[in-house]
């Protein structure tokens, strides 16, 4: 188990930079998530963590120790691939206890790690089997024995469960949890989905652009985004953005989206007064935008929806409707009566909501 | 009635469709005899001299110039086999074919498989360059080089006092210059076809670039590394002109150049003798062959595509 640490964290090819300069500290027995689009640094931050690629510029160190020229052997590290990157022609039990061999571990120490570490993974029939006698599911539970027997400082992750199809990538997902709660190792994961992130993370990292956008816990990354790009990457289905313009109203504020206008709530308009005047962009999650009750709660404000497409999920109805030339998605009570081409009452939840400035992409 | 309509409908849809699945099967049965066709007539191409050469050697001396039909042995001997097999002079030959070529397989894959994996893994400056450049080399003919080689060989044992030149040793130099750019080239796709996740697995693992290279390259490019074997030993046991250039003693001659010189005596062919110890000579790189078909065949396909 180890604290790991980037400094200003660089990358280059020849001229291009796809990582611009990161700062992260990965606590003792942390799980953190990279999550972003494709392209945008997080695979190579954490080959760069592993040493598989060089650091063009910065700093990475492991509890306190500069590892920048430590080759990838030398650095303690466990990594799953996407692929599973399997020995082919070794046994499960092989692949598992290559590294051990490798390292010369006694041949009794090297068979009880890899049974601890197949009952973990509930694995101990496979051992005398090819990874090509393997399902999916199976490989990648491999590829994590492999890592696990190595009882090493820090795991990495890249994208391990993009291969498997949708119900096995929820299952393993907990697996991971599950073991990730067992043996306590700090671990690093890579991923390009927000439920996965959301999931598994102690801490989400959210990159674009070989930046790093936000560093929070899931539920705070959900509901206080820094960005538009956070607010819009995280939650399905995404956030609504629909364009608005801030307004006085004597000693409050008022909202206009299009021909509707809503009073912001007293609490919040200290926060927003200085953008009194501007164009911003109105953000609202559409668990925060449903169809209206008599007894409406406070700081609701409630307006009418043409509803153009409706998508019934059983447990809850999604709606879809246009506001202000955006395409706007609500969830809406399965008995709320919801039909394409008739309007229903809307209600947004005011508490709920984000302004960003169009400019800087800020929440505000 | 109603029946009457319901069969001259069923005759009706059966005329309109059978015809299409009838002309997929048409265009395969036509496929299939070209196919056969092309197949028969190189069939016979191939094996009309191997057949001529088998019933050659079933033949007396006195059979083969009588003006009987060459195509059939009217008095079978083995007397062919016997003599030359007998001869210590053939035996020779077929050891140093034997010595040569097992060490220049040795040699070819000790150079090969290093280069290859450094080539196809190992980023450097200017690797590039270098993997095209191993390849070329391998295009420039050996009836250009024969003569640069000689002269090297001689200039070196003015300089060194040791005798290259007509010893069976010093194919050992220059037949890898033949088989290591080939075999490196082919090693070289084969190596690249293994995913990039699998070394760095192994560097993970903690495996060093020789451990990569001995327990995860080299066990499952296996199939690549036979077809490199068997090209090598292949062109090391046919390889003819420069056996020919740079040996020339009865001892330290090959099995092909020591066929043709020994066996013909100025304008007289020992045409039975030829076919059976050029019939004999090509059973190592047969049976080589037979027993690693499988893996040649995989291993020459296997590198083209990734996966």
């Amino acid at each position: 188990m180890a604290q790991v640490s980037l400094r200003k964290v660089v990358k280059r090819y020849e001229s291009i930079q796809v990582v611009h300069g990161i700062d992260l500290d990965i606590a003792d027995s942390e799980f953190v998530v990279l999550v972003g689009p494709s392209g945008c640094g997080k695979s190579t931050t954490l080959r760069m963590i592993a040493g598989l690629e060089e650091i063009s510029d910065g700093e990475i160190s492991v509890d306190g120790d500069v590892v920048n020229d430590v080759p990838p052997k030398d650095r303690d590290m466990a990594m799953v691939f996407q692929n599973y990157a399997l020995y082919p022609h070794m046994t499960v039990y092989e692949n598992m206890s290559f590294g051990l061999r490798l390292k010369k571990f006694p041949k009794e120490e090297i068979k009880r790690r890899v049974a601890e570490a197949a009952r973990i993974l509930d694995i101990e029939d496979l051992l005398e089997r090819k990874p090509r006698q393997l399902s999916g599911g199976q490989r990648q539970r491999v590829a994590m024995g492999r890592a696990i027997v190595r009882n090493p400082k820090v795991f990495l992750f890249d994208e391990p469960l993009s291969n498997l199809d949708a119900k096995l990538r929820v299952q393993m997902r907990t697996e991971i949890k599950r073991v990730h709660q067992k043996v306590k190792t700090t671990t690093v994961y890579v991923t390009h989905d927000q439920v996965e992130a959301m999931t598994l993370a102690d801490r989400v990292v959210v990159m674009n652009k070989g930046i790093i956008e936000q560093i929070g816990a899931p539920n705070f990354l959900y509901h206080s985004p820094a960005t538009r790009f956070v607010a819009g990457f995280i939650g399905s289905p995404a956030m609504n953005f629909i364009p608005c313009k801030l307004e006085a109203a004597g000693d409050g504020l008022t909202m206009r989206l299009d021909k509707v206008s809503f009073a912001i709530p007293a609490e919040r308009v200290a926060r927003y007064k200085a953008f009194a005047g501007k164009d911003l962009t109105f953000g609202i999650r559409p668990e925060h935008l449903t169809d209206a009750h008599p007894n409406g709660t406070k700081n609701v404000a409630q307006f009418d929806a043409a509803i153009e497409v409706v998508e019934p999920m059983g447990h809850e109805t999604m709606v879809f409707f246009t506001v202000n030339g955006a395409e706007v998605c609500a969830r809406v009570d399965p008995n709320s009566g919801a039909k394409t081409g008739s309007p229903l009452k809307m209600a947004i939840q005011l508490d709920h909501m984000h302004l960003i400035d169009n400019s800087s992409g800020k929440v505000l | 009635m109603t029946a009457t309509t319901a069969e001259t409908y069923e005759a009706k849809r059966g005329s309109a469709t059978r015809p299409r699945y009838g002309s997929m099967s048409r265009d395969r049965q036509w496929a299939l005899r070209w196919s056969y066709f092309f197949l028969v007539l190189f069939a016979i191409f191939f094996l009309t001299p191997p057949i001529y050469m088998i019933i050659t050697s079933l033949k007396s001396s006195a059979e083969i110039s009588a003006a009987t039909s060459p195509w059939w042995v009217y008095h079978p001997t083995l007397s062919n086999y016997k003599e030359l097999l007998g001869s210590s002079q053939y035996l020779i030959y077929f050891r140093n074919s034997a010595m040569v070529s097992i060490c220049v397989v040795t040699v070819t894959m000790l150079i090969s498989i290093p280069a290859a994996f450094a080539l196809a893994r190992m980023r450097f400056w200017g690797s590039t360059a270098l993997a095209t450049g191993v390849f070329l080399t391998y295009l420039v003919p050996d009836s250009l080089l024969f003569i640069p080689l000689f002269k090297m060989f001689a200039v070196f044992n003015e300089w060194t006092g040791i005798q290259l030149l007509n010893k069976w040793y010093c194919l050992l130099l220059v037949y890898p210059t033949l088989t290591v750019p080939f075999c490196t080239w082919i090693l070289i796709g084969y190596f690249a076809s293994i995913p990039k996740e699998l070394d760095e697995a192994a560097l993970m693992d903690g495996a060093n670039y020789r451990q990569i290279l001995l327990r995860v390259f080299i066990p499952v490019a296996l199939p690549g590394l036979i077809a490199a074997t068997i090209f090598a030993f292949t062109v090391s046991w046919a390889q003819f002109l420069y056996p020919l250039a740079l040996t020339t003693s009865a001892d330290q001659l090959v099995l092909p150049v020591g066929i043709i010189t020994s066996l013909i005596k100025g304008d007289v062919f020992n045409w039975g003798q030829i076919m059976t110890g050029a019939l004999l000579g090509a059973l190592p790189p047969l049976v080589i062959y037979a027993f690693l078909m499988d893996y040649y065949i995989a291993g020459l396909t296997a590198g083209a595509t990734k996966g």
